[in-house]
């Protein structure tokens, strides 16, 4: 009943970003998937008209202060990631969920490259393997998210 | 600029529930793991702590006694005498994520009283430095993060270097120190209290690799900080007592050579 002003929307976002920051061992926290921007990529393909470049951009914002990073640099990355799949919606739709993983990976490297960029640009950070782990986990988590959101979306009936 | 790093302390505020929410699971089995004891391993730590009390006092017995006569020194010198500081404890709420920084986010905020820039430690040395406060929450800057340095000397002989975060969380490395400098494997290095961030004397880090390569135009130092940085819990809040407590010895030594 509520769910069409995107409640649910929001509040899939927001289990997203708890996910990003809840503390993990550390042996397991270098392969940490990128849980907000499968969530973004999803809702983006199904819903584009909702869920745009500016929602990606308000969702990194909020990483960056979560994580106490340089306010922008999530931001920045994790809108320009969107904006690509927001051009590209209907081309990514057609394809199988398998398909849509690897594009995923691709995306996510992308945007772990861009933050590396930005830490590069600000502060000489070097760049270790261990950056792009959380695209192998985020390959791994795309199929799942995609029918756990699809269910979600099609039990509250989101359009 | 001032009133932006304000911002970002309501933006702190503004994402503590998330915060909360998010650490909630490992509270629940730290509480369990706290509740969750039995009785013999009550006693048993009971008795260990009951010791160790006992071995802190005596050891406290003599730096007591130096410091009345260490004060009582500095007045007839004319120098301000070093008040003990306000202190506080404060517990990690989390840890970032982001390989790109070392901080820690801890459950004290500008409602306790808290200020940006101030020296946080653990039991067994320095730890970092306030970063942001929000009004419940605040973020610490770790030691070895690569953004930060600690003005420090050695304590066996006062030679003055400063110690720059490296971004892994054992090593601290030390820029610009001369070949001819005396700094050996195992020294200890406490803060020099220059910079006015940090209190004198506490330490920071031990010494583990001096090389002296004179084709280099330094000696390459690296340092391991003897907090324990990957495995913090509770920590300890310092408030400073008196600002340029290194540089108002000085003045008083001047104004009386006149």
């Amino acid at each position: 009943m509520f769910a069409h002003n995107g409640i649910i929307i929001i509040l899939t976002l927001l289990i997203a970003l708890m996910a990003s920051i809840t503390p993990l061992p550390l042996s397991i926290d270098a392969f940490r998937p990128d849980w907000v921007l499968v969530v973004l990529l999803y809702w983006c393909l199904a819903l584009p008209t909702k869920v745009n470049v500016i929602t990606a951009w308000l969702m990194g914002f909020l990483l960056d202060v979560l994580l106490g990073s340089v306010l922008g640099v999530h931001a920045a990355a994790m809108a320009l990631t969107v904006y690509i799949v927001a051009g590209n919606f209907q081309k990514i739709r057609n394809f199988s969920v398998w398909q849509q993983a690897l594009i995923a990976g691709v995306l996510s490297a992308l945007y772990h490259l861009l933050v590396f960029w930005f830490q590069r640009f600000l502060s000489d950070a070097v760049f270790l393997p261990s950056y792009l782990y959380p695209v192998l986990t985020t390959i791994v988590l795309w199929p799942w998210a995609f029918l756990l959101l699809r269910k979600v979306r099609r039990h509250f009936k989101i359009k | 600029m001032a009133s932006f790093e304000g911002v970002r302390g309501y933006l702190q505020s503004m994402v503590s529930p998330l915060q909360y929410l998010a650490t909630t699971p490992k509270r629940l089995l730290d509480w369990s793991l706290e509740n969750v004891v039995t009785r013999r391993q009550l006693i048993d730590e009971n008795q260990q702590l009951k010791s160790n009390e006992l071995l802190f006092k005596e050891q406290l017995m003599q730096p007591s006694i130096l410091k009345q006569e260490n004060d009582r020194l500095r007045t007839l010198l004319r120098s301000p005498v070093r008040a003990d500081s306000k202190k506080m404890g404060a517990e990690i709420i989390s840890v970032d994520g982001d390989p790109y920084s070392h901080q820690v986010v801890i459950d004290k905020g500008a409602n306790d009283g808290l200020h940006e820039g101030q020296a946080v430690i653990d039991g067994q040395g320095i730890v970092g430095q306030v970063l942001h406060t929000g009004t419940l929450t605040s973020r610490v800057l770790l030691i070895t993060d690569i953004s930060h340095a600690v003005p420090v000397r050695i304590q066996r002989n006062g030679i003055r270097l400063i110690a720059n975060g490296t971004g892994a969380i054992e090593r601290l490395s030390h820029n610009h120190v001369p070949h001819s400098t005396d700094i050996r494997v195992g020294d200890l290095l406490v803060t020099s209290g220059l910079g006015g961030k940090y209190p004198e004397g506490y330490p920071v880090a031990k010494v583990t690799a001096v090389r002296k390569d004179e084709s280099r135009p330094f000696a390459q130092v690296q340092s391991e900080p003897v907090a324990q940085i990957n495995r913090l819990r509770y920590l300890l809040l310092l408030w400073p007592n008196q600002k340029n407590s290194v540089f108002s010895t000085s003045s008083t030594v001047t104004s009386k050579g006149n």
